[in-house]
């Protein structure tokens, strides 16, 4: 299947939002752009910006590879996602709210109970719970696929820990490094303010308790952690302290962290480790990445965490298929970011459907990420389908399925010149007293010709998204 | 306002970083010896690994005392915990984890020093190639110190830091002293040898000393001046004093900045009067390697205490 190429669709030849890049592209000296695709290698991995792969015991960091042509959305395409996007994540945040109080949506009928109730992701612990400021998830990373000129889908809505953002940013300043004429010829938008933005974001959350400039600190499970980078440099860039669960106790009805002079408060924890590892009085008991009695502080109001546990309930693959209803419930507008159809394998119908074509399809675990455990059956032997059908049966609400759609492309450079990959994009979302979505995101490319995965967990790349300022 | 852990993390690298170089300096001084001398280099390797503290994990893995076992064991052997490629390893986990307190000029030179010498030290050094080796590591860690003078903020950050440098410094010269102390003592070489001019040199030369020596004592080697420099001399940037200097210093400017002195604060001050108050002669007579057993003993001390009182755990 044909897909749609984002520079150079074949039907109407070179789209618009490329045509300054594309001249400057047939000047430049290919044996030069090759010693720039070097040289971001190198940038890269002097820097340190590297990510673990678990699974694998040499490479322990690796670098995600980066393509040096942008991707590349004009100031109108940027205006409608960002419109869809800020829908979407009101509705996100409403739903959590009614799931943990009211539970009108259910009560309605629009999204059955047993997949709440019995859903892993629900904390009955955040049930009548309110966290500061009435925020739950603040940080979000829609994932979006392109199938047409004017087709847009959410592919995922990650509201837990999204990650990526760290590469969004050094890959803009890798290319401004690598480029620095081409910023002059074409106009993009910023997205460096994000670190700031997010501040900002955290600090406006705070618990009401917190007096002054509130203290705000980023947890990160430890230097092991695939995406202790980004930890670490957004704490950097934020100008907060990165700490583990051994830095943190509590201390007085409030969360502090140990520090050459004894204990300090903290008020807001930007936290990118799991729900289940957060508490081990309240969660998995033999956690040592989070803090024993965070959850007490947390519900008498003391301290902001973001995102607010419990939030996977809202990102959950069984929950997504049910996001236009949900859209639709808290905001009274069709949403205008659609969903990509899915199956519900719990539902029998949608099993049998689901089995009857599984090399069509991409089959999914509801509560995976990463790449992980997935079947992309037009891409799989005849033998992976067989097995991964029994699994699904042994299973059924474990597992949801998708079309496999013909993602747009975007080129990426190559020893041969320009060759189409499938890209998507995830543009980062910060909630907080309103919402800022810096213009850009994280392009992650399929780095396989026709591949489709574009994890970096699986071989995939990233580009540096651009949204011109036109 | 400095997490406990992260003193803790910027302490250590700074420690396995000064490792790392010093280990190359006693294979650098070992291999002089062993060049030098036609006998015996065993017996030379031998203090080299006991400076090295590593002599009885060597002795289990190793029969024979050849500068092919001892630089492979000091140099790249990464069961040994204290070897150049562990050591520099060490410091980058330690950076990786502080990272948010280097700049970005100080984290690169440790993160490309540690790129280089993993590439350098994957397979077993050819002798002829280990001068050139040395010179890589030396090179290596001073360009790692150069980022981190020229650039970090002199801060609590700057001062944790440079306790772990000075300590592991005053513990590395003791050990050095110590495993040699017999042949600085008077009553068994008092004209010198030949063979003694050779194990004093050895001495200066585990702590780069042989040529700055002349400088300041305008003479040939003496063993009374050789203990003097690596202990009393406060502008030799190795000896016990000169660290000490350094150690009292950046203590101060801690218990300055939080207002509070600690333990660390008194065991340093009575080690720097100790060093202040003695004359190498006194040193002699009350017993040399008394004396440095003693040092050690207190320097590792004040390393305990430091990581208490500051919180380190």
């Amino acid at each position: 299947m044909a897909a749609f190429d984002e520079m150079l669709p074949e039907v109407s030849g070179l789209r618009r939002p490329y045509e300054a890049y594309d001249r400057w592209l047939k000047e430049q000296d290919p044996a030069r752009l090759t010693q720039k695709m070097q040289d971001a290698e190198r940038v890269f991995r002097k820097t340190g910006i590297t990510f673990a792969v678990y699974g694998e015991q040499e490479a322990s960091e690796r670098l995600i590879p980066f393509d040096i042509v942008p991707r590349i959305l004009s100031g109108q395409e940027w205006r409608r996602l960002t419109q869809g996007i800020e829908q979407r994540v009101q509705a996100l945040n409403a739903f959590l709210d009614d799931i943990y109080h009211r539970q009108e949506i259910l009560r309605a009928g629009r999204v059955p109970k047993d997949l709440i109730a019995r859903n892993e992701a629900f904390l009955p612990e955040m049930i009548g719970v309110r966290p500061p400021a009435g925020v739950y998830t603040h940080i979000i990373g829609v994932d979006i696929v392109r199938i047409s000129e004017n087709e847009f889908y959410v592919l995922e809505d990650n509201a837990r820990t999204p990650s990526g953002v760290s590469y969004m940013l050094e890959n803009r300043e890798t290319m401004m490094q690598l480029f620095p004429e081409l910023f002059q010829k074409i106009k993009v938008r910023p997205v460096e303010n994000y670190p700031q933005l997010l501040r900002q974001s955290l600090a406006a959350v705070r618990p009401q308790s917190a007096k002054g400039t509130p203290t705000i600190a980023v947890l990160t499970p430890g230097s092991y952690n695939s995406a202790y980078f980004e930890h670490a440099f957004l704490a950097d860039q934020m100008g907060v302290q990165l700490v583990e669960g051994q830095d943190l106790r509590v201390v007085d009805g409030h969360v502090a962290m140990r520090t050459t002079e004894g204990y300090k408060q903290i008020d807001v924890l930007y936290r990118r480790v799991d729900d289940a590892f957060l508490d081990p009085l309240t969660f998995r008991p033999d956690s040592a990445l989070g803090v024993p009695g965070i959850m007490d502080v947390y519900r008498a109001g003391n301290i902001t965490i973001a995102n607010a546990p419990g939030t996977g309930i809202a990102d959950d693959k069984a929950i997504y298929s049910y996001m236009p209803e949900i859209v639709e419930f808290y905001t009274g507008r069709k949403a205008i970011l659609g969903n990509i159809p899915t199956w519900r394998c719990s539902e029998p119908d949608s099993l049998k459907y689901v089995l009857e074509h599984i090399s069509e399809l991409v089959i999914k675990e509801v509560h995976g990420s990463g790449g992980y455990g997935m079947l992309v059956g037009p891409a799989a032997t005849k033998k992976e389908c067989e097995a991964f059908a029994k699994k699904l049966q042994a299973k059924p609400s474990n597992y949801i399925a998708q079309p496999t759609l013909a993602l747009s492309t975007c080129p990426i450079l190559t020893e041969k010149g320009l060759s189409p990959r499938h890209v998507d994009l995830r543009p980062y979302v910060l909630v907080s007293d309103r919402i800022r979505i810096v213009p850009g995101g994280l392009t992650r490319v399929a780095l396989k010709e026709g591949s489709l995965v574009v994890n970096s967990s699986q071989g995939g790349g990233t580009k540096d998204t651009w949204v011109l300022d036109d | 306002m400095l997490l406990g852990r992260t003193a803790n993390g910027l302490y250590w690298m700074n420690r396995y970083i000064e490792r790392a170089e010093n280990m190359a300096r006693l294979v650098d001084a070992g291999l002089r010896m062993a060049l030098t001398r036609t006998q015996d280099a065993s017996e030379e390797w031998n203090s080299v690994l006991l400076s090295a503290g590593s002599d009885i994990a060597f002795s289990q893995k190793y029969q024979d005392y050849t500068a092919a076992n001892v630089s492979d064991f000091l140099l790249r052997d990464t069961s040994n915990p204290s070897s150049t490629m562990s050591s520099i390893e060490t410091a980058r986990n330690n950076a990786r984890m502080v990272r948010t307190a280097l700049t970005r000029e100080t984290w690169e030179s440790i993160n490309e020093a540690w790129m280089s010498l993993k590439r350098m030290l994957a397979r077993p050094i050819d002798e002829r190639d280990l001068p050139t080796v040395l010179d890589a590591i030396k090179r290596e860690t001073a360009l790692i110190r150069g980022s981190f003078y020229g650039t970090m903020l002199r801060n609590e950050i700057f001062d944790f830091s440079q306790l772990g440098t000075y300590v592991e410094r005053a513990d590395n010269t003791a050990r050095i002293l110590d495993v040699k102390y017999y042949v600085l003592l008077p009553s068994l070489s008092w004209v010198g040898s030949t063979l003694d001019n050779y194990q004093w040199e050895s001495i200066l030369r585990s702590v780069s000393a042989h040529r700055s020596y002349r400088w300041v004592y305008e003479a040939d080697y003496k063993p009374t001046n050789i203990a003097d420099y690596l202990i009393l001399n406060v502008r030799m940037p190795r000896s016990l004093t000169f660290c000490y200097r350094f150690l009292g210093e950046h203590l101060k400017f801690l218990a300055d900045d939080y207002g509070e002195r600690h333990a660390c604060h008194a065991t340093a001050e009575k080690i720097q009067a100790l060093l202040k108050r003695g004359s190498i002669k006194d040193i002699f007579d009350h017993g040399l390697h008394e004396f440095l057993a003693e040092f050690i003993r207190d320097n590792t001390r004040l390393g305990d205490e430091i990581a208490q009182d500051y919180r380190f755990y």
